[in-house]
């Protein structure tokens, strides 16, 4: 069973349909018993770090899913679902994430150069580190784009870097650390490629 | 780097698409799932629905297709077209719209904007402004392009983008309908204002329109018509092909 985890943040409706459109049957729930039940997590996300980081809190989920990643559960973290998996964010203060991944979410503004619009909205293509492909992204051609709505970007996380792209510097677009993944785009609202990559995560051992 | 969107816009009402176009492959001319999932496949970067219905229940024919839809079709989808209060908001965007566009009702209360913003985020609100010269001055209007509001419209816009829109979509009623170009100098004037996403909206007739319109205005992130795709006149993979071809990114 797939699970999305319903927090109370964000708009789950695409991302349902989207994984209803590839073969599988997404349980949304903030239960906890049910998500420890699941065979593989998805963590959605839009809106702000410190509202979704506390609502995790309240809600007793940032442990059930610290336990249940522990126990080598996968995890995909989607847009500021993927930032929540690091250790800390510095959104308009200091605020505590998941800590499933090292590193920290800082604001684009002050490091993009002139000319370059935040947020990051729109279609990017998507570069890999040394050429090389994370099995999650196995489906994803070269130049391939995808769909990002950003303010903020993951940093200081190298080693789990699986995918950049160019704005500027390269920003963080997907990251990997064994079970716990992440994408800063949209898969849900990035055509075919956003729906392979789904696939892959769905249907792949982690 | 990112690359420009192309955006199709369909006019909805009651449920149905208002001038239904006969591509090849498409068995229901006005159904706005076919024609939506036609451009998807196409390459379109985004769909706007225009909602031009009047009544309570077509309005209803309206968020039915609208979740039908997003059910089906995988790219980023902007509603538009009588969006008035927050209620409006929710109701389409739990169907299934990423960005809700707001024009009249923004004019009628422009803290519609920020309250909006505040509850679902700037990359949600869209800002659709027509724009008119009058007098030289660029001056917004009303209901559809129909009323003078008497605001200018670049201060207008930059109000509408401190209060929390995160796109601008940037409708020439100058150049709306007349097939010869975006309007460059009213976009530029937007362009030089604000740093949100802009799109360009009104005037586009070949191919060649959206050529100079990504070449002349680097700060423009997208063009939006309606049209010219419905006819066919343009098509978006070999608008996409020829925009590649002069160097300008795209998908």
């Amino acid at each position: 069973m797939i699970a999305v985890i319903d927090y109370g943040v964000g708009n789950l409706f695409s991302l349902c349909r989207s994984l209803e459109a590839i073969g599988q049957e997404p349980v949304v729930t903030g239960d906890p018993a049910l998500l420890r039940r699941a065979d593989k997590l998805f963590l959605p996300g839009v809106g702000a770090f410190a509202d979704a980081a506390a609502k995790l809190r309240q809600t007793g989920l940032d442990q059930v899913i610290q336990e249940e990643v522990a126990k080598g559960k996968p995890i995909l973290g989607i847009c500021l679902g993927m930032q929540l998996l690091f250790e800390e964010s510095h959104e308009f203060g200091t605020w505590q994430g998941l800590g499933l991944i090292p590193g920290k979410v800082v604001p684009m503004e002050g490091v993009i150069p002139a000319g370059y619009k935040i947020p990051h909205i729109g279609w990017n293509a998507l570069h890999f580190p040394q050429g090389k492909r994370h099995p999650l992204l196995e489906t994803v051609g070269e130049g391939a784009c995808v769909y990002f709505v950003h303010s903020f970007y993951a940093t200081d996380c190298d080693e789990a870097v699986i995918a950049t792209a160019e704005y500027g510097p390269e920003l963080t677009a997907a990251v990997a650390k064994g079970n716990v993944m992440g994408c800063q785009f949209h898969p849900e609202k990035s055509g075919d490629v956003g729906l392979a990559i789904l696939k892959t995560f769905c249907e792949g051992s982690w | 780097m990112i690359t420009k969107r192309i955006i199709p816009c369909l006019d909805v009402k009651n449920g149905r698409v208002v001038k239904g176009v006969n591509f090849e492959g498409l068995s229901d001319v006005n159904s706005p799932i076919e024609l939506a999932e036609y451009y998807t496949k196409s390459g379109a970067d985004e769909l706007v629905f225009y909602d031009i219905t009047a009544s309570a229940e077509g309005r209803g024919l309206f968020t039915d297709i609208l979740r039908e839809t997003a059910s089906r079709v995988f790219i980023p989808l902007t509603v538009g077209g009588g969006i008035n209060t927050l209620e409006d908001f929710d109701r389409v965007l739990k169907c299934g719209a990423d960005k809700v566009s707001v024009n009249s009702g923004a004019i009628r209360n422009p803290d519609l904007i920020r309250q909006a913003a505040l509850r679902y985020g700037s990359q949600c609100v869209v800002l659709s402004a027509d724009v008119k010269r009058v007098d030289g001055q660029f001056r917004v209007f009303g209901r559809g392009g129909r009323d003078d509001t008497g605001m200018e419209a670049i201060g207008w816009i930059k109000q509408c983008v401190d209060l929390g829109a995160g796109e601008i979509v940037v409708n020439s009623i100058d150049t709306d309908g007349v097939k010869g170009g975006f309007d460059l100098e009213m976009l530029a004037a937007v362009c030089d204002a604000v740093k949100v996403p802009v799109i360009a909206s009104g005037g586009a007739g070949k191919v060649e329109d959206f050529t100079q319109l990504f070449q002349a205005l680097p700060g423009v992130d997208a063009g939006l018509a309606a049209s010219v795709f419905h006819f066919g006149e343009i098509a978006i993979p070999d608008l996409k092909a020829t925009l590649r071809q002069k160097g300008i990114l795209v998908r």
